[in-house]
């Protein structure tokens, strides 16, 4: 029990990593997959801020009285996932946008439906 | 004055090629993008021949951004391991570009031939980072870039056919899946030892000599995370559709290079890194790597017999030919990386040369290119066609090709280490190669209707039989290729032993 409070942050990014996992695996339409992927990326991007945290730690700037401080290191990786995420986001819902565009539908369902006419 | 940018190869042979890319996105011109492209690319070819002199030199680059020291700085590596692969890296990507330009002036809008080059460009740049980086998150940041811009070069073939659009969906999803898996491992491996960089990472973790279950997590999770993005087996689902709907030019590219360097460092990060667990790699390599390969072998052949589009046949043949790598790399020994390295070698100059091939026919047919469309092609376009049956003939491995050599030291590693069993199995797998192969010269060659010869593009032939002459050359002189893959093998197993 001990170890539940003390690793809540773990199970908390695990709880969160695996909806947003189950959004993309799950959902029929294209956009809330995208959504979903949101969802996991930043379920990471929390893991890794909350594995800096020192207790009682401030923020890493030199001062006369000697503090505990966090990690910052995990905060600027973060910072460049965030990014990436960003941009990886924003390709998906132009590919989805692309999708609408020449199916008029972001229904995984519908699409196929549509391909297996198409073949015929 | 030259030798300031020789100075920095290391560093430049990736940012060159990312900067040049920032500066032609937005050219108007349908011929300069293209232009630029190439003398860049001749250029890092100059900058990748300088460190492998530097390399017969020194033996060992290690190249600090911003001069910040190893643990703390992010630094790229340059050493015997992965020197063969810049330069065969370097060779390819610049024939491939000269290739392009006839090929994406008819398969898209010329006038987003700025925007193609471009992102083409950002696929260099960020897949020879991967070759290049020693530090776990770079490597990720690297991993997305190349992801991101494929994708979007894939996503260029659906002017078309729109299914490219779905493709590249899918792969921006599963990729993206696979990229975070690899970043939770990356999590793991910084809570339980501070440090990014792959030689610090050896001995911090070298502390946990006896095993924690965090370590084992991570690793866990980096290695698949890594084998989505290397289209290993069951979670190659994104690689058919996505090379087969892409641009020829493109798949090209991607199908020669992209998954080869990930499974580079995929293996760099096995024996260099996760090499201090001898117990948890051998089980990943015996009861994970191993049976995954074989099913990738035989599955991967068996789908490609009963495909009717040309491309979607080459990327299952893929989907065979890095099953035939992993068996080479899960041997754990030294015989078994050599003849992995020399099948990446390899393969990548087969797969390139055939989607050379195939990406002609496309636009000379202008629609897919299937079974039936390929019909007296070898009458009618005889050039490429004879290009075309040799780089077949070297994927199933015939003496004097370079496919053959692969197989070669395959079987003898696989004989080395007495599994029986996976020889037969590769060799029923090669049998089974020829039919697929056979169904394609079949139609062309042997069919009734007989066509006059007719002009080809000497722009796009002359790339292709390049190609074509140093699969035969390494097929007949093939001391370069070993040279180079022993040398991989030998820095990766000095690792094992320290």
């Amino acid at each position: 029990m001990s170890n539940f409070i003390y690793f809540w942050n773990h199970f908390a990014f695990i709880l969160l990593m695996v909806g947003g996992l189950f959004i993309i695996i799950t959902s029929q339409n294209y956009l809330k997959k995208v959504v979903g992927l949101a969802i996991f990326q930043t379920a990471v991007f929390v893991f890794f801020v909350s594995l800096a945290k020192v207790l009682d730690g401030t923020a890493p700037i030199l001062t006369k009285m000697e503090n505990a401080y966090s990690n910052p290191l995990p905060h600027v990786l973060i910072l460049t996932a965030i990014v990436v995420g960003v941009a990886t986001s924003a390709l998906g819902l132009a590919l989805v946008l692309q999708i609408y565009r020449n199916y008029e539908t972001i229904e995984e369902k519908e699409i196929q439906s549509l391909e297996l006419k198409s073949d015929k | 004055m030259f030798n300031i940018f020789l100075d920095d190869a290391a560093a430049l042979v990736v940012v060159l090629p990312l900067l040049i890319s920032a500066i032609i996105a937005f050219m108007p011109s349908k011929i300069w993008p293209w232009i630029i492209s190439l003398v860049t690319l001749v250029l890092h070819l100059v900058l990748s021949l300088h460190l492998l002199k530097e390399i017969s030199i020194s033996g060992l680059i290690i190249y600090e951004f911003g001069n910040w020291e190893p643990p703390w700085g992010i630094s790229f590596k340059i050493d015997g391991v992965n020197i063969g692969l810049q330069l065969l890296f370097s060779i390819f990507v610049l024939i491939s570009t000269f290739y392009s330009r006839k090929i994406f002036l008819s398969e898209i809008d010329s006038r987003d031939s700025g925007k193609a080059y471009s992102l083409w460009l950002l696929a260099i740049g960020s897949l020879n980072g991967i070759i290049l980086t020693n530090d776990i998150f770079n490597l990720f940041v690297f991993l997305e870039i190349s992801a991101l811009a494929s994708i979007s070069l894939i996503a260029l073939g659906a002017g078309q056919n729109r299914k490219a659009l779905l493709a590249a969906f899918n792969y921006l999803i599963i990729g993206a899946i696979g990229a975070t898996f690899y970043v939770i491992g990356v999590g793991f491996a910084y809570a339980m030892t501070g440090t990014l960089n792959m030689n610090d990472l050896v001995i911090q973790l070298a502390q946990y000599s006896d095993g924690q279950l965090a370590i084992f997590a991570g690793m866990s999770f980096m290695l698949i995370g890594l084998m989505v993005k290397a289209a290993i087996f069951p979670v190659h689902i994104w690689l058919p559709p996505a090379y087969s709907y892409a641009p020829s030019a493109v798949s090209t590219l991607l199908a020669a290079l992209a998954t080869k360097t990930i499974l580079y460092f995929f293996v760099r990060l096995l024996y260099e890194v996760f090499i201090i667990y001898p117990s948890y790699l051998s089980l990943f390599l015996d009861f994970v790597l191993y049976p995954l390969s074989l099913l990738a072998i035989f599955i991967g052949t068996l789908i490609a017999i009963y495909q009717d589009d040309i491309k979607k046949l080459l990327a299952f043949s893929s989907i065979a030919q890095i099953g035939y790598i992993t068996l080479a790399f899960s041997l754990k020994d030294h015989s078994g990386i050599t003849s992995g390295f020399i099948h990446i070698f390899n393969h990548a100059l087969i797969k390139g040369g055939l989607f050379m091939a195939v990406g002609y026919f496309a636009i000379l047919y202008k629609d897919r290119v299937t079974l039936s469309s390929l019909r007296g092609f070898g009458y009618k376009y005889p050039i490429t066609s004879f290009a075309l049956l040799i780089c077949g003939l070297s994927l199933i491995g015939l003496p004097l090709t370079n496919g053959f050599i692969s197989k070669l030291y395959l079987f003898q590693a696989l004989y080395t280490n007495q599994m029986y069993f996976s020889i037969a199995l590769v060799a029923v797998s090669s049998a089974l190669a020829v039919a697929y192969f056979w169904k394609i010269v079949e139609q062309m060659w042997f069919s009734e209707i007989k066509f006059k010869s007719e002009k080809e593009d000497a722009y796009i032939y002359l790339p292709i039989w390049i190609i074509t002459v140093s699969i035969i050359f390494f097929g007949i002189y093939s001391s370069p290729i070993i040279e180079f893959s022993n040398l991989s093998a030998d820095y990766l197993i000095s690792g094992y032993q320290n």
